[in-house]
């Protein structure tokens, strides 16, 4: 049985619908104490790092989040929710994410050329880094598109890395820390490539 | 590299797709369930549901059929069509839609996108301008392109964008319906003023028509259409082949 935390932050109907669409039983949690009565953990998010991250925080749901993490349970962050897991983010100020995976969380703008659009809104490739294959591509090809909203992104040591996409540069599109797993893309939004993806971290 | 989106827009009222279809694989082709996971596993890139009911009934229709096509369709679903305020924000929300395209709710209420993209993001907020050609100039029109607001589009679209809107849908009423192309001049305008995503709506008559807009104007990241798709005159995977040929970036 997966959970989809629930801290205030996003949509989670597209994102319940999709583990629906693959057979899996999700419930949406708003209880801290649920946590542990869960197989899997998604951690979900959109808008500001800064809002999400007070919310995560003042919902309780940071300090079980983090336990059932050093428990060995699988975790996937997604969008912000990614995000949210590195030790830091400089989006309006600094703030502190959960650091359950080292780094940082930077504009897009610091890196990508100063004609393309920001935020990337759009399909794009998930290159994958070979020395780091994530179990959460099982069922992934190189080059398979998913749909990515985003103006901040992970910067982090490249053995965490899983895949990336290139938007005027190489920004990091998944990242894998032992059983923490994060996509910066939205895999309820990435039709069959997304669902492949959601099924893998099922079997993780 | 980010691809090029090719959008098919749904017309829907009390729950059904107006204009009629024309597909021989689906059994209720004006259920926008069925038409809508018809495009999503053909090739669509978004879909945007535009709800055309006059009456609150409907309304509640409109939002049901909203939630039950959001069960079955994965890929992004922009909802437009009576958003006045961020009630009806929250309500198309909540129903599984992912972006909110406003018009005459922004002309009426020009705090209604920067309320919107504070509460929601402005990833969620699409300004979508109804703009006709008025004396040697473009002017926004509201409700669904009957009434002329006076209104100096250019300019008015990027104070929208400066105010919160994330994306852009420019429909030309003055090649809305016929079919000779998109309306270059006026998204070459648009595109020069705001650096957020514009799609282009209003003219697409046939693949070429795609081509041309985005080797015109490489600026645009999408193209929406209605009727084309739904009669099957333009086949979403042929249009995809074509533009991978010419080079344009596509998701396949």
């Amino acid at each position: 049985m997966i959970a989809i935390i629930n801290y205030g932050v996003g949509n989670l109907f597209s994102l319940s619908s999709s583990f629906n669409a693959i057979n899996q039983n999700v419930e949406i949690i708003s209880n801290p104490d649920a946590l542990k009565n869960f197989d899997r953990i998604i951690l979900p998010g959109v808008g500001a790092f800064g809002d999400a991250a007070e919310k995560l925080f003042s919902s309780g749901m940071a300090e079980p989040l983090i336990a059932e993490a050093e428990n060995g349970k699988p975790i996937l962050g997604i969008c912000v929710g990614m995000q949210l897991l590195f030790t830091k983010s400089y989006e309006f100020g600094e703030h502190d994410g959960l650091n359950l995976i080292p780094g940082s969380v930077r504009a897009i703008k610091e890196v990508i050329p100063e004609n393309l659009k920001i935020p990337q809104i759009g399909w794009n490739a998930l290159h994958m880094c070979c020395s780091t294959p994530s179990s959460i591509f099982k069922y992934t090809s190189e080059g398979e598109y998913v749909y990515f909203v985003h103006s901040y992104s992970a910067f982090c040591d490249e053995k965490f890395v899983t895949s990336t996409t290139n938007y005027g540069a190489d920004l990091v599109a998944s990242v894998q820390h032992k059983n923490i797993y994060g996509v910066q893309f939205h895999p309820e939004k990435s039709g069959n490539s997304g669902l492949k993806i959601l099924r893998a971290f099922c079997e993780v | 590299m980010i691809t090029k989106r090719i959008i098919p827009c749904l017309d829907v009222r009390d729950g059904r797709v107006v204009k009629g279809v024309n597909f021989k694989d689906l059994n209720d082709v004006n259920s926008p369930v069925e038409l809508a996971k018809f495009y999503s596993d053909n090739g669509a890139d978004e879909l945007v549901f535009y709800d055309i009911t006059a009456s609150s009934d409907g309304r509640k229709i409109f939002t049901e059929i909203l939630r039950e096509t959001a069960k079955n369709v994965f890929i992004p679903l922009t909802v437009g069509g009576g958003i006045s305020s961020v009630k009806d924000f929250e309500r198309v929300l909540s129903c599984g839609a992912d972006k909110v395209s406003i018009n005459t709710g922004a002309i009426k209420n020009p705090k209604l996108i920067p309320e919107a993209a504070k509460l929601y993001g402005s990833q969620c907020v699409v300004i979508s301008a109804d703009v006709k050609r008025v004396n040697g100039r473009f002017n926004v029109f509201a409700r669904g392109g009957r009434d002329d607001t006076g209104i100096e589009a250019i300019g008015w679209i990027k104070n929208c964008v400066d105010n919160g809107a994330g994306e852009v849908v420019l429909n030309s009423i003055d090649t809305d319906g016929v079919k000779q192309g998109f309306d270059i001049e006026m998204l070459k305008a648009v595109c020069e003023v705001v650096n957020v995503p514009v799609i282009a709506s209003g003219g697409a008559g046939r693949i070429e028509d795609f081509i041309t807009l985005f080797k015109t104007l490489p600026k645009v990241d999408a193209g929406l259409a209605a009727s084309i798709f739904h009669f099957g005159e333009v086949k979403i995977q042929d249009l995809k082949l074509k533009m991978k040929s010419e080079n344009i970036p596509v998701r396949l």
